[in-house]
């Protein structure tokens, strides 16, 4: 009894690492919120791409307009499919229940992903989809950070049609567990590490690679990516670069106000033998 | 101008003891004039408390205590109110900063004895402060409605759970409102944590205030300054807190305020020790996520009831590590307060426990492999371990007493080591051993055969 | 204690950390005030809205929400329009001196096109919303020329929005901020860039 409880006890809330998401290297998403034009980018591509079923619910138009640097003309012009106002948050039409039919899945909302998942994550995921013939996909593709991803590869028009080539393993070895990714000219790789009878390791490498190209060659597919986790990023926190410009000035007026307290604690001090 | 203001204060005077408190509580508040680095923390609380006041008034007039708007009214804060971020980020660190003063706070009483008599009843209060304190953080974590929210609410009332005869699971019943953490806990999570917390801990604050001057602040030299006093009735050593100690509070206010700033503008979530990733999920009560730990200031407490296997055990053992804090004035009776003139060993004592304290609080975010659960139960008997160590060091023990104990406290290691043997874990468990049994043998048996464990001459007055 | 003490110094100091320490408290209570502004998301129920006009039958109202108020689009006949200057001297504000109206409302007619008028459908007095009432109508006396009756306290405004004199109503009814997107579309709640 005491050991059941146990077990329940600590299957609800056992910590297995700090971040979340994936327990692999991950490819280094490198966002800059600095960069508008890469904003600008990944708002359109998320617009055309994957506010059909991903809603950015906190997110309203006008807002995103104005820090892109985008008037709200330009924003109704290019962006705006799925609301008819500028000022309307950045919701989707579709159903959840249509969309549990469809998926499997109710399609989450992606406002804060960025902060739950991180961009590496993200932007592993979005360049790690690759074909899977096994019947059970429904989909056929797969995902290497998110096994078994109830959703379909809908940038695949973009991407082309990525196979998963996987590399050789020892025939005596006891255990493979993967290690990490790594960009390899277009190539995506799959880093693992083959544990041998006699206790040694030998690397084994799958590869990711595109056998049927999409509208974008692989590296302007993975830029395109970094381009939409960097607007993900935004989305995620958009008061973030403002946080950050007004902390310099912040901490420079409290670093003199110290100073000038200090100062006066010397001085009153002075008195005290 | 100047005789309006003085006839006004006269008028207030005759009315309220407006004077009558600033002299005594400030002016005329003669505090010992060596005070050092760690007693910059009692003003820094206070700092810390105003800022959760404030900041916390602030966003209970934008946040939805409902399970369908919780999460949405916190979105709202960061995006759509003006300057929303700012206040809920200020309060969130705020959190955390509250506790890492407190902590450093509790330390320094622990370093100069002065939770000893005349002040036994201060650090009762300071005491209950700390536990108010753990109740609010607590309430104020379900708010958000993220997933660790959610599921750390579970987790905590699922403790009370593992009373026996029906009582636990009645009570856990009776706490959330419902069967599964949901918007009745919520809303009254709410009002306790921007209401009912709130008033308690400002009642002992007061008090913890009023004790402080009625009995006077003790200081590194742990002497009292109130036996040397000169023909006006001043304390020699003494000086007024105010201007003196205001001026000094105020620069350790600007050091704090400077890096209270750095991690509010650029590290809000702190590598996620102050804001954790899974708590930008919304609650989902049918999905655990796969990694949930407690915010770090609960990290030592959890470290302890995990690494126990027995869940009514180690509920028992992690409510004690935290009430043991209450008898501490009755545990250390040695007549020397401060660290400064207590023996080497003692000052060892002190780092160790600071240390397994730090061990804990880390063992308590990590994945739970044999290895680290194992460290941590040692961990956890050392924890307590240095609350027994606090009475033997009360006085001088004679030879029989140290063997005596130090056999008897091997037995019990040995017998609890028994009940949860493990034969997978049987060589883990032999060599982590070492560590209860080092601890013993330097703690009680050095002081027998060494002059380790003398105390050293208190001075009469303070040094400078 | 007071050997060498150096009181101008200590007075600045003193003074500085309370001038710097007080510009840190002012600056740190601004968020504080500002987050009681409406929110962007109270802006963004506030925002402009546009309305399409192509529809509106002369003589007959549209009303819009607007901020949580109605706002009235009329289309003013022929007939409606030359009752205007008859009533001149029986309006409190003719020439429309109060402001009242924006720059580009503020004429005999008090809108952009003579043909529509633009209104926030609230009185003046005490915030009831008057009705559209047209000539003969509403047992309003023979005399009536048309135009908007409050109903709570009687307030009589002309087809300009107008007040009459010897009502309770202080002052005429508000023009919005509004501009023609096109001939058929309007936007209340954005000043246009030409009167």
């Amino acid at each position: 009894m005491k050991r059941i409880a146990t077990i329940l006890l600590f299957s609800v809330w056992a910590p297995t690492g700090w971040s979340a998401g994936s327990a692999i290297d991950l490819l280094d998403a490198k966002v800059n919120l600095e960069d508008t034009a890469s904003l600008q980018r990944g708002a359109g591509l998320y617009v055309n791409y994957c506010l059909g079923c991903h809603a950015l619910s906190f997110m309203r138009y006008d807002r995103m307009g104005r820090d892109l640097g985008l008037t709200n003309d330009q924003v109704s012009e290019n962006l705006l499919f799925a609301a008819d106002k500028v000022t309307a948050p950045m919701d989707i039409s579709m159903r959840p229940e249509a969309a549990r039919n469809w998926f499997g899945v109710t399609p989450p909302d992606l406002s804060v992903i960025s902060r739950s998942r991180g961009p590496d994550w993200l932007y592993s995921y979005l360049t790690t989809f690759h074909a899977d013939p096994n019947p059970s996909r429904p989909f056929g593709v797969n995902n290497v950070v998110f096994s078994d991803v109830a959703m379909p590869h809908v940038l695949a028009p973009l991407q082309g049609r990525q196979e998963y080539v996987r590399g050789e393993v020892p025939a005596d070895a006891r255990e493979v567990h993967a290690l990490g990714l790594a960009v390899n000219g277009g190539d995506i790789l799959v880093q693992k590490s083959a544990t041998m009878s006699d206790g040694s390791h030998v690397p084994v490498v799958d590869r990711l690679t595109v056998t049927e190209p999409g509208e974008l060659r692989p590296g302007e597919y993975r830029k395109a990516m970094r381009d939409l986790v960097n607007f993900l990023v935004y989305v995620g926190e958009p008061s973030r670069l403002d946080r950050q410009a007004m902390g310099f000035w912040v901490v420079l007026f409290l670093i003199v106000l110290a100073l000038i307290f200090r100062a006066l604690y010397k001085e009153y001090w002075r008195d005290v033998h | 101008m100047k005789a309006l203001l003085t006839g006004l204060l006269e008028w207030t005077d005759a009315r309220f003891p407006a004077t009558k408190l600033w002299n005594e509580h400030l002016a005329r508040y003669y505090a010992p004039k060596n005070f050092n680095f760690w007693y910059f923390f009692g003003s820094l609380a206070l700092v810390v408390l105003i800022i959760q006041l404030t900041t916390g008034i602030w966003l209970a007039m934008f946040y939805k205590p409902d399970a369908e708007l919780a999460f949405g009214s916190v979105e709202y804060i960061m995006r759509d109110v003006e300057w929303g971020w700012l206040i809920r980020y200020m309060h969130s660190t705020g959190a955390s900063a509250f506790f890492i003063v407190v902590y450093l706070h509790m330390f320094r009483a622990l370093l100069y004895g002065s939770y000893k008599a005349p002040r036994e009843l201060l650090w009762l209060i300071g005491v209950l402060i700390y536990l108010c304190l753990m109740a609010e953080a607590f309430f104020g974590y379900l708010l958000p409605w993220g997933q660790m929210s959610y599921w750390g609410a579970q987790v905590i009332i699922s403790l009370f759970g593992a009373l026996p005869f029906g009582v636990g699971e009645a009570l856990a019943l009776w706490i959330r409102g419902d069967y599964v953490v949901s918007d009745a806990t919520l809303n009254r999570f709410f009002s306790l944590h921007v209401v009912g917390i709130p008033l308690v801990l400002l009642g002992l604050i007061a008090a913890h205030i009023i004790a402080l001057h009625e009995v006077g602040s003790n200081n590194p030299d742990g002497v009292e300054i109130k036996k040397h006093k000169d023909a006006n009735g001043i304390p020699m050593d003494g000086i007024p807190f105010h201007p003196y100690y205001t001026v000094k509070d105020l620069w350790g206010i600007g050091v704090f305020l400077v890096l209270f700033a750095i991690v509010v503008f650029y590290a809000p979530e702190f590598g996620g020790w102050f804001l954790e990733s899974a708590n930008f999920v919304p609650a989902n009560s049918l999905q655990t996520p796969e990694h949930i730990l407690p915010v770090w200031y609960f990290t030592p407490y959890y470290a302890i009831l995990r690494a126990i296997p027995d869940k009514l055990t180690g509920v028992i053992a992690m409510f004690a590590a935290v009430l043991v804090f209450f008898v501490v004035p009755w545990l250390d009776r040695h007549p020397v307060k401060s660290v400064r003139y207590r023996s080497k060993l003692f000052r060892l004592l002190l780092i160790v426990f600071a240390v397994t304290f730090l061990v804990l609080g880390w063992l308590g975010v990590e994945a739970p492999t044999p290895g680290k659960s194992e460290l941590g139960l040692r961990l956890g008997e050392l924890y307590f371990a240095f609350f027994l160590m606090l009475w033997v060091y009360s006085k001088e023990r004679t030879a029989a007493f140290s063997y005596g104990l130090f056999l008897a406290l091997v037995v019990l290691l040995m017998i609890f080591d028994s009940i949860r043997y493990d034969e997978s874990k049987q060589a883990l468990m032999m060599w982590s051993a070492l560590l209860p049994l080092g601890y013993f043998i330097v703690f009680l048996l050095l002081p027998v055969h060494t002059r380790l464990n003398e105390s050293h001459a208190v001075p009469e007055r303070v040094t400078s | 204690m007071s050997n060498g003490l150096d009181t101008a110094r200590r007075r600045f100091l003193t003074g500085a950390a309370t001038v710097v320490g007080g510009a840190g408290a002012a600056c740190a209570a601004w968020p504080f005030a500002s987050a009681w502004q409406p929110s962007e998301r109270a802006r963004a129920i506030g925002a402009p809205v546009e309305v399409d006009i192509a529809k509106l039958e002369p003589g007959a109202r549209l009303t819009v929400q607007w901020r949580g108020k109605p706002v009235w689009v009329v289309r003013r006949g022929e007939g409606a329009l030359a009752t205007l200057p008859a009533l001149d001297a029986t309006v409190r504000d003719p020439a429309s001196d109060e402001p009242q109206q924006p720059e580009y409302a503020r004429n005999p007619h008090r809108s952009i096109n003579p043909e529509f008028l633009v209104l926030v459908g609230l009185c003046t007095h005490l915030g009831c919303a008057p009705s559209y009432v047209k000539a003969g109508e509403g047992g309003l006396g023979a005399d009536w020329k048309g135009g908007f009756f409050c109903p709570c306290h009687g307030s009589r405004f002309d087809y300009a929005g107008r007040v009459y004199q010897g009502v309770p109503a202080p002052l005429n009814l508000e023009v919005p901020p509004h501009r023609y997107l096109s001939d058929s579309r309007i936007r209340i709640g954005e000043d246009g860039e030409t009167a």
